[in-house]
């Protein structure tokens, strides 16, 4: 019969007695456990973050803007040959059966006034239609409408951004700011979003009808020019279609003859972000990799520690047997110092792990999450390995004869 | 019934092609409360022959009666317990469980016997105070001398009130007056406690301890004397 009692006192007692390898082999434990799980918390972490980005922009998202593209691609910096119109927003959105909803864009920067504060910020002339095209809850107040669009109203949307700085805690809803000395009235306040995939901050916005913008704050070079049109196509299977429907509607409405380069380009936001996604999941994977190697060179720490100590411990297994050990006594004792020690230095390891985290999110800005799965994985496999090397010479130490094990070199 | 019967027991160890005759079916009967000393020269089988009296080793030959039972049929683990139970063995470089006390190390046997905490530190105790070593249980084995590092040896195979020692060459690491000391200490358990004693050395004077002297030369058993 095993007295489990009393093997939990040997195994004890032998990882007291053996501080200097127990220290070790928990150190392999603590690097493996800690390294992957603040490697992985870091990958997670940046990949969420763009997932975010990526559904505060809004779903199967096209972006029109003037100016041709250029054959290696996209020609960034657009918006100087201003081509398009209201109404060639209008027509996307009425013909292109792929097209769920536009949001045509005229914007400019602007300072903001209320009462004694000021704010410098963007302001955004465009229609309702925007707030879909965005996925753009209000937070309070009510939207503006087609009509305030038709009869160019004063009226405006706030970013929280806006609101933080010109308000504090209180309502804005209801209260009338200016814009460029223009007064306006605030109908509602648009959700916090957060920042964009290029790291701005998409509340520091203001929305006004488009009619305004051209009206009353940014001008017009001819009627109803806007700076962009943005479309919400049906869905992500339709992105390809919409793209190509634009294109040929714009070709139509633009007179571009067939061997003539656009005039305009239509650019698929949702694409570029699942670039940017699928890098970030490379990153992961990477530091995965490099976490892989320190949980790896952390298991062979603790292999070394324990086949050096094998003949040290061969003696010891000797000399138990010789005063009436049995097999599973002598077991069981190596598989509980393993899990001891596996236990504890995978608990320090989630520990430093989950806190080096934190420290790296704090001094980098890095976004860090710990994912259970990390925990798990590296948990269980430096456990695994301190169980195997640990339990592995003494079980065949076990089969050894009492006397070869008392005379083992 | 003789305690200990062993009936053409042979050993042999094969190393490469040839084989190596340690021990030729040797037979003798010890009974109990015999003190035994065998002698011979090195590399005569004697310690072969203990190693297999303690059941730390098999013989690839013959039988061995252990209170009338064959110890060749029994498993690894019953083979334990008769080394728990039965013998206690002494070596000659002591075997202690290093960085381990002296208490620790003498309760041990316990410990796989599964005695409950109390009577277990009341037997160590007794053990460790029978062989004179009070007040020094808590002591390491390099905090101890070569005598008493025995003692603690002797301490360890005594605790479990086995019938049987077994000491292979208990005092080739001591001084003479140590080794005085270890073979009195042996002499007083062989009287007092009728605890059989089989002792191997190489010395004359360790070996008119015993009543009894048994020879090895090349494996073989040469010659067997009692004192009157
Ligand atoms: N494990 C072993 N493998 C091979 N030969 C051994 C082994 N153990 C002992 N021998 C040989 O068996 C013979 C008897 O050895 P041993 O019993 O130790 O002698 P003693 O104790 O009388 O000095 C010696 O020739 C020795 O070399
Ligand atoms: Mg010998």
């Amino acid at each position: 019969m095993i007295n489990i009692p009393s093997t939990i006192k040997i195994s004890f007692r032998a990882l007291r007695v053996n501080k200097m390898r127990s220290a070790l082999t928990m150190l392999g434990i603590i690097i493996g456990v800690g390294a992957v799980i603040a490697m992985l918390a870091v990958g997670t972490g940046a990949s969420r973050q763009i997932e975010a980005q990526i559904s505060s922009m809004g779903s199967n998202l096209l972006m029109v803007v003037p100016g041709a593209t250029t054959s290696g691609g996209v020609r960034m910096g657009s918006g100087t040959q201003t081509t398009l119109t209201m109404a060639d927003s209008e027509a996307i959105r009425r013909e292109c059966p792929a097209v769920e909803e536009t949001g045509p864009v005229l914007s400019g920067v602007a300072q903001v006034i209320y009462g004694h504060q000021n704010w410098s910020t963007g302001v955004v002339g465009t229609t309702p239609g925007m707030l879909i095209v965005r996925d753009w809850a209000l937070s309070s107040g009510r939207p503006f409408t087609e009509q305030d669009v038709k009869s160019a109203t004063k009226v405006c949307l706030l970013g929280q951004t806006v609101v933080d700085n010109l308000f504090g805690d209180s309502d804005p809803v209801g209260k009338i700011i200016r814009i460029k000395n223009v007064p306006f009235a605030i109908f509602g306040v648009l959700e916090k979003k957060g920042q964009s995939a290029t790291g701005h901050d998409q509340d520091d916005t203001v929305y006004i009808p488009i009619t305004t913008a051209q009206k009353k704050m940014f001008g017009t070079a001819f009627p109803g020019m806007v700076r962009l049109i943005m479309v919400k196509a049906k869905s992500a299977k339709d992105l390809e279609s919409a793209e190509k429907q634009i294109n040929d509607l714009l070709r139509q409405r633009h007179r571009i003859a067939p061997k003539q380069d656009n005039d305009f380009t239509v650019r698929n936001l949702t694409q570029m972000m699942q670039a940017a996604e699928q890098s970030t999941k490379v990153m992961t994977l990477l530091l995965g990799a490099i976490a892989s190697v320190s949980l790896f060179v952390g298991g062979i720490g603790i292999m070394n520690i324990m086949l050096v100590s094998v003949t040290e411990r061969t003696r010891e297994i000797g000399i138990r047997m010789a005063i009436g050990a049995k097999t599973w006594d002598i077991r069981l004792q190596f598989i509980i110092e393993a899990l001891t020690l596996s236990l504890i230095g995978g608990l320090i390891g989630i520990i430093i792990g989950v806190t080096g985290s934190k420290i790296l999110s704090m001094l980098a800005g890095w976004p860090t999450i710990v994912a259970p799965l990390s925990i798990i994985l590296a948990f269980g496999f430096s456990g695994l390995v301190g169980i195997f090397f640990g339990f592995y010479p003494a079980y065949k130490a076990s089969l050894l004869n009492p006397i070869d094990a008392l005379r083992y070199e | 019934m003789a305690l200990i019967e062993a009936k053409g027991i042979s050993k042999t160890y094969r190393l490469g092609d040839i084989d190596l005759k340690a021990l030729c079916e040797v037979s003798l009967t010890i009974d109990k409360g015999e003190f035994v000393a065998i002698m011979g020269p090195s590399g005569s089988g004697k310690s072969t022959f203990m190693n297999i009296l303690g059941c730390l080793d098999k013989p690839t030959g013959g039988k061995y009666l252990l209170e009338g039972t064959d110890v060749g049929k029994l498993d690894r683990d019953e083979l334990a317990g008769i080394r728990n139970k039965k013998i206690g063995f002494v070596f000659q470089g002591f075997n202690l469980l290093p960085r381990t006390s002296a208490f620790e190390n003498v309760e041990l046997p316990l410990l796989y016997d599964g005695i409950p905490a109390k009577e277990r530190s009341h037997k160590a105790m007794a053990a460790i105070k029978s062989v004179g070593l009070e007040g020094r249980e808590s002591h390491h084995p390099n905090q101890l001398s070569g005598g008493q590092q025995q003692r603690v040896a002797v301490a360890r195979a005594l605790v479990n009130n086995a019938p049987i020692i077994l000491a292979d060459e208990p005092t080739g690491n001591l001084d003479t007056k140590t080794s005085a000391e270890i073979m009195e200490l042996f002499v007083r358990l062989n009287i007092e406690s009728k605890i059989t004693i089989i002792l191997v050395t190489h010395e004359r004077d360790i070996a008119a301890y015993s009543r009894r002297v048994i020879r090895f030369l090349d494996g073989c058993i040469v010659s067997d004397e009692r004192k009157v």
